[in-house]
């Protein structure tokens, strides 16, 4: 129990400094459930990431699936609610205060000023992921493939991962 | 403005926008509730997801709550919440009950290692074209570094880098 409620708790602050999207507090969810908790290996840290992007869907849910696989249904509880409870809490404070605009001076100082530090956070995401790579040559060129269609085309990201799993069942990674 | 629709439609409506939303579903909420059901005009939408990005949290779930809440209080944003994540997570629970179950299976392990790369490659281009629209000068760029040092590399607990670092971005960007 006590453990379920740190669960909880950690993801709840986690998902209170959010700002720039959930893959932006990514490092810190590794940091406390695989190298602090042990709760999942990092394999497992960074499959449930990728297995979750073949669901539909706000992306963050992954989440749920992380917390899936360390705990069970409850543990899914407590990583889902810790992402959305604070998220709820937030927009529906901004709706019953009728913030229309995103342009008052601390709404500008926190997407401006926030901005290139949650850049880093996602920046420090990917770096997560492709650690999780282990050294595989294979595995680089496929996640530059990867970042180069993403930019360079409008196909649909489901696409680009399908041809990932085929390309990892065909031995490439 | 004040228009009102039930719990139910909106219900709905976000089930369907939930449930269509392989691969990102902001394209989605855009051509579903804008240019299907005209329930709010292109540039209500674009402010809603200026919002929705000083919100912490999943942008589209923000906007999803504030939408519901618009047109029909409390009740509407939980019923619009319900309609988002409905089908999304029952998918997942699958997903996960049959990585649980098949996960040792050397085929599934070579596609999660393709799919982890891919994976990988997407987060990053999407920092990437993120950070290609920032403004080149030398104290936001220092800002991303700490961050991506502080927190990839030194591994540092993310809340300590954020407390840090976030009283000097945004007084370095204040104007009154």
């Amino acid at each position: 129990m006590t453990e379920w409620l740190a669960l909880l708790w950690h993801f709840l602050l986690l998902g209170s400094v959010a700002v720039g999207g959930v893959s932006t507090v990514m490092p810190d969810m590794h940091r406390y459930v695989v190298d602090e908790n042990a709760m999942v290996s990092s394999r497992e840290f960074s499959d449930v990431y990728a297995l979750a992007q073949a669901a539909p869907g706000p992306n963050a849910l992954w989440v749920t699936l992380l917390g899936l696989q360390a705990r069970g249904a409850a543990g899914a509880l407590a990583t889902t609610l810790g992402i959305l409870v604070p998220a709820t809490v937030f927009s529906l404070i901004a709706s019953a205060l009728h913030a229309r605009h995103a342009d008052t001076p601390l709404a500008l100082a926190i997407r401006r000023g926030l901005a290139p530090v949650a850049l880093g956070f996602m920046l420090a995401s990917g770096w997560l992921l492709l650690r999780s790579i282990e050294q595989s040559v294979g595995g680089y060129a496929l996640a530059l493939i990867a970042l180069g269609v993403a930019m360079g085309t409008r196909l649909n990201p489901l696409w680009v991962m399908a041809a990932g799993a085929i390309a990892g069942v065909a031995g490439f990674v | 403005m004040p228009e009102t629709r039930s719990a139910r439609e909106l219900f709905l409506t976000f089930a369907r926008i939930g449930a269509s939303g392989f691969g990102g579903v902001n394209y989605w909420v855009r051509r579903i509730l804008v240019q299907e059901k005209r329930w709010i005009s292109d540039g209500e939408y674009l402010e809603g997801l200026a919002l929705g990005q000083i919100i912490p949290g999943p942008n589209v779930y923000n906007l999803t709550v504030m939408l519901g809440y618009r047109f029909a209080g409390v009740r509407g944003a939980f019923a619009a919440v319900g309609g988002l994540l409905g089908v999304p997570l029952a998918v997942l629970l699958v997903l996960g009950l049959l990585y649980n179950r098949y996960s040792a299976l050397p085929v599934l392990q070579h596609a999660l290692a393709g799919m982890t790369a891919v994976a990988a490659g997407l987060l990053l281009a999407n920092a990437v074209s993120l950070a290609a629209a920032m403004p080149r000068r030398v104290l936001p760029w220092t800002f991303l570094m700490l961050a991506f040092v502080g927190v990839g590399v030194l591994r540092w607990p993310l809340l300590w880098v954020m407390a840090a670092l976030s009283p000097f971005a945004m007084a370095s960007v204040w104007r009154r």
